[in-house]
């Protein structure tokens, strides 16, 4: 294995484009080398990318949205008081992910090129309506996040490109989000279903909403229907109804050792409705 | 609360001093298993079957033997042959024979010079299978077409016509049974299952291991028994037991998974074959669960009639077990004589089988058997006494076993202490807290026999009158403060005068290992021989010295003194002053005492939990919890409270959360705790306990042993206060959310 500390991405970007094996960037490393210790992935080269300058940095945007660093860990994040004002919802996502520990590494980006559909900050991210700039062998562009996860393990992302930041847009008047899982504990776990809502209101009406889901599906979810289903309304009960069989009926998820089917679709149903509740009140909240 | 005609008021026994091994272990200077380097060490690898059932018709280690830095490849081959009984168990289930019996079933080993290397050579071990089919679930492993693990297995104890699988019979009881049930007004009938659980010690197993071709060997082992390690690793390798030295380390919790070898006598195998050098074999959390001694799964029948007062006139259960491919691993026998061990009911039926089954064998875990059988009995009954309108304690206490009645299992009993355990539960504040929506209390008993066992302790006075105790039981559970509180309380000298050490097994006679809850009841009933005898010593010095007769010496706060006016005028000689000139009055002063220590008292518990659930989610969150125990003395209160809090939450994560899952290949799905969901800190309230002390007379202290009492209600208690709270009964484990969410709906669309 070789081990890589580019000082720029268009370094990192030209490694990896001449790499013939497996590549795997680096950041917090809390997925890649648990892996690597597990021996279910054996990288010819790993490329570090905390050595690039900017990377651990959070910056307001020129339209007042926040640009976040890709080797920000969970615990930086969960500390800045701006984005917690602004994106509860993608901040408690974060910081759902692992420990203590673990909060001091993991990143927003390892944990949507992991791949994982119960990755549990993607969903919040994907509600957010956060996009990606990414640099590769035929150059820079700039992707939703929603369009990154591709199926198990697997992205979007081409050989050779690499995320350089994320970008979550203004917030906004009269906006809130929220993101909830299901585990049987209270922590050290993978989500058996995920939810994120982010909505707008102007008075008690909802005028915008983005509901993301996570591990109901091969990969995470926005479902414009279950946002359908409680724009125009105040959450009453006949708009919660419809908001949980939107979600339930867009997810297909699987019977395995963290669930049943039928239990995750049971689940997304309730907690689609527990988390437009909190998004709304967080809405309501910043109303004031 | 002490009930005894023992002797009160003592300095040291019941209070609560620092433990000799907390500042080692906070700071990280404690030894553990893998924490134990040599020079020219080599590390191991285990190649291990990826088939829950497969023949294996080739290993091939010529790539990883190629390899520069590779030193040794072991196979079955490198074994001795002819062994029989569970000494042919062992090594089976140390390395696969003709057949691998279990995903995770070693089947070569690597020793190399570094552990990356051994990783990689052990990936390059070619192993070829013919995979066979294979069965999981025990009521499956009994049915006729189910695939047969070992032909031959069974012992005589099995009737005719039964499955090969059902290897052992067992069928005891008292009573009229049928007059039993025909004097009850309600009887009923319902069967249980309980999935199997790991111990879920945070160290895996790490031992380092040295043996040269003479046979002579060193093992440095993370173990609750350094004497079983020498004997099965002996057997295992055809080498002589008192060849092999063993020195046990630190240990990172055992709670019966470390009372025996796993992975040990590969370690020495593969230092024979490299040349002696010492081989460090370590572990991984995957392979801890996959292939060491997780308990049994359980299938179980009961059924008991009880009058509307509320009086049980009989009980009858039938329990199948198993514990993997390997005859008596599974703790059927023991689950039976627990099953019914808590009531005196006039007619009793025990009916118990041990199944094989294609999973790791089967350990001892915390009081090995009880529990599965509680979560039957216990649930019954509660399900019962809703049915009468009956107060669940109350009928408990109504039916409670007492002194000298006749247990369950056979024996009389001696003093016990179930009837004042269930009174201080009804007397607790919890059972008077108001409860909310969704919230549900349930309350069960639990018992272990505890145990004595093989025993031998020394004790030396040092130069400067403090005092070393050398003995053979692991502290798993603060045993070394316990046993050096109630040294210091024998001697009279203070707790901080006394160390405790463990020693390796050229020390001592042999010890059987920390099971049973045995370590402060049997090496502390050692220990204090072992005082007394040196006691008896120093007075018979002080007496030669003053010039009179050892019988006119009595011990008082650490010295001797003539006893009384007419055995002369001396100023006491302390046990510093006898220590520091022992060289020229007769020479070194130690106490020792070795015993198969009889005389262990069972501990009765009863707990009592509050939960609420989710009724959409099926999610129980615990919302109070007490442990209420005998434990006959509690030496160190804050060690006996702190095995209560552990047992409870050992028997929270196997009510809610923990299980074996296999897939349809047979293979172990959930090989992290990531997936093998123990209780995590936030899932937990602070728990409540109470110590109740009955003394057991046949303790110099009243001790009882309390370790393993406290894991046996939890099964039933969780399911009694989840059936409270939600009105859905679940008498399958673990109760965890999609299982309770399932038994909520069924209820509502009355099929619960």
């Amino acid at each position: 294995m070789r081990f890589h500390t580019p000082k720029t991405f268009e370094a990192a970007v030209a490694i990896a484009a001449a790499a013939s094996g497996q590549t795997r960037f680096l950041a917090g490393g809390t997925d890649v080398l648990v892996q690597m210790r597990a021996a279910m992935v054996m990288p010819d080269d790993l490329i570090d990318l905390k050595h690039i300058p900017g990377v651990k940095d959070i910056a307001r945007t020129a339209d007042g949205g926040w640009q976040i660093g890709i080797a920000v860990s969970g615990a930086e994040l969960g500390r800045h008081a701006g984005i917690g004002a602004d994106w509860p919802g993608v901040v408690e996502g974060m910081q759902l992910v692992g420990s203590t520990q673990v909060q001091g590494r993991a990143t927003l980006v390892g944990n949507l090129c992991n791949g994982s559909p119960a990755a549990d900050s993607v969903p919040a991210m994907v509600a957010a309506g956060a996009r990606l700039s990414v640099i590769g062998p035929q150059g820079s562009r700039d992707v939703a996040v929603e369009d990154i996860p591709a199926g198990p393990g697997r992205t979007t992302l081409k050989p050779g490109e690499v995320v350089t930041a994320v970008t979550l847009p203004p917030r906004g008047q009269n906006g809130g989000d929220a993101y909830l899982r299901f585990i049987p504990r209270t922590e050290m776990d993978i989500a058996v279903v995920g939810v994120a809502v982010n909505l707008r209101l102007e008075g008690d009406k909802i005028t915008e909403a983005r509901i993301a889901l996570g591990a109901v599906a091969p990969k995470i979810l926005l479902v414009p229907q279950a946002a359908q289903a409680i724009i125009g309304s105040t959450l009453d009960d006949a708009a919660m109804d419809a908001l949980s069989a939107a979600a339930v009926a867009a997810s297909t998820p699987i019977s395995d050792k963290r669930g049943t089917a039928a239990f995750r679709k049971d689940i997304v149903g309730v907690l689609v409705k527990r988390a437009a509740r909190i998004a709304y009140e967080r809405a309501k909240g910043a109303a004031k | 609360m002490p009930k005894d005609d023992l002797k009160t008021g003592y300095r040291i026994v019941g209070t609560r001093p620092d433990r000799p091994d907390g500042l080692d272990k906070v700071t990280g200077r404690a030894r553990y298993g893998a924490d134990i380097s040599a020079p020219g060490m080599l590390h191991a690898a285990v190649v291990r079957s990826p088939h829950a059932h497969a023949r294996i018709i080739r290993i091939d280690a010529s790539k990883a033997l190629v390899l520069d830095g590779v030193k040794a490849v072991i196979t079955r081959a490198d074994f001795p042959t002819g062994l029989t009984g569970e000494d042919w168990n062992l090594q089976e289930n140390t390395i696969a024979g003709d057949v691998a019996l279990y995903d995770g079933h070693a089947v070569a080993a690597v020793a190399a010079t570094s552990k990356l290397l051994a990783q990689d050579a052990a990936r390059l071990i070619e192993v070829v299978y013919e995979v066979l089919p294979h069965v999981i679930d025990v009521d499956a492993a009994m049915q006729p077409d189910a695939p047969v693990i070992r032909a031959g297995t069974a012992d005589h104890s099995v009737p005719e016509g039964m499955h090969p699988n059902v290897v052992k019979y067992i069928d005891f009881g008292h009573g009229d049974l049928e007059a039993g049930f025909a004097a009850a007004d309600l009887v009923r009938a319902q069967t249980y299952k309980t999935e199997a659980t790991h111990q879920g010690y945070i160290e895996p197993h790490a031992c380092l291991g040295q043996m040269g071709a003479d046979g002579k060997g060193e093992m440095w082992v993370c173990t609750q028994g350094q004497w079983y390690i020498r004997r099965m690793c002996s057997a295992v390798l055809g080498t002589d037991a008192s060849q092999l030295r063993v020195t046990p380390s630190e240990i990172g919790g055992g709670f019966g998974g470390k009372t025996t070898i796993f992975m040990e006598p590969l370690a020495l195998a593969l230092s024979r074959k490299a040349g002696g050098r010492p081989v460090k074999l370590v572990m991984s959390r995957a392979e801890v669960l996959r292939a060491t001694g997780p308990t049994a799964s359980a299938s179980m029948d009961v059924k008991l009639g009880m009058k509307a007062d509320g009086t049980l006139t009989a009980a009858q259960v039938n329990f199948r077990m198993q514990g993997g491919a390997f005859i008596g691993s599974s703790p059927v026998g023991e689950a039976l004589s627990c099953a019914l061990a808590c009531y005196t009911i006039p007619a009793v039926h025990h009916e118990g089988y041990e199944v094989l089954a294609n999973r790791p064998k089967a350990a001892a875990y915390r009081a090995p058997g009880s529990p599965m059988a509680a979560f039957a009995v216990e649930s019954l009954l509660d399900e019962m006494c809703r049915e009468l309108g009956l107060d669940p304690l109350a009928v408990r206490l109504k039916n409670a076993a007492r002194e000298g009645a006749k247990a369950s299992y056979g024996p009389t009993y001696n003093r016990i202490g179930l009837v004042e355990t269930l009174e201080a539960t009804m007397a607790h504040a919890n059972l008077k807290v108001p409860l909310g929506p969704n919230q549900g209390r349930g309350v069960a008993s639990g018992f272990w026999f505890n145990h004595g066992g093989e025993t031998s302790v020394s004790l030396a006075i040092g130069e400067d009158g403090t005092v070393t105790v050398s003995v053979g039981t692991p502290d798993i559970g603060g045993s070394r403060a316990s046993l050096g509180m109630m040294t210091a309380e024998t001697l009279g000298i203070p707790y901080e005068a006394v160390r405790v050490n463990i020693v390796e097994t050229g020390a001592l006679g042999v010890n059987e290992p920390t099971h049973g809850s045995r370590a402060t009841f049997a090496s502390g009933l050692a220990a204090v021989e072992a005082a007394k005898q040196a006691i008896k010593t120093m007075c018979a010095r002080a007496a030669a010295e003053w010039g009179i007769d050892a019988d006119a010496v009595e011990w008082i706060d650490g010295a001797a003194a003539p006893a009384g006016p007419n055995a002369g005028k001396f100023p006491p000689m302390s046990i510093a002053e006898i220590g520091a000139k022992m060289g020229s009055t007769g020479g070194p002063i130690s106490g020792h005492h070795e015993v198969t220590a009889g005389g262990f008292g069972a501990s009765f518990g009863a707990h009592v939990v509050d939960v609420e659930v989710d009724p959409e989610t099926g999610r129980t969150t615990v919302l109070r919890y007490l442990v209420v125990q005998d434990a006959g003395r509690a030496i160190h209160p804050a060690y006996v409270e702190g095995q209560y809090h552990g047992g409870a939450v050992q028997g929270i994560g196997w009510a809610l959360n923990e299980e074996y899952v296999y897939g349809a290949d047979g293979r172990l799905q959930n090989t992290v705790f990531l997936d093998y969901r123990i209780p995590v800190a936030s899932d937990l309230p602070m728990i409540d306990t109470v110590i109740v002390e009955v003394p057991n007379p046949g303790h110099p202290y009243g001790v009882r042993g309390v370790g393993e009492t406290g894991i046996t209600p939890p099964l039933p208690a969780l399911a009694n206060a989840i059936a409270a709270a939600t009105g859905a009964r679940l008498r399958s484990l673990p109760m965890s959310p999609p299982k309770v969410l399932a038994a909520i709906k069924a209820k509502a669309n009355g099929q619960g």
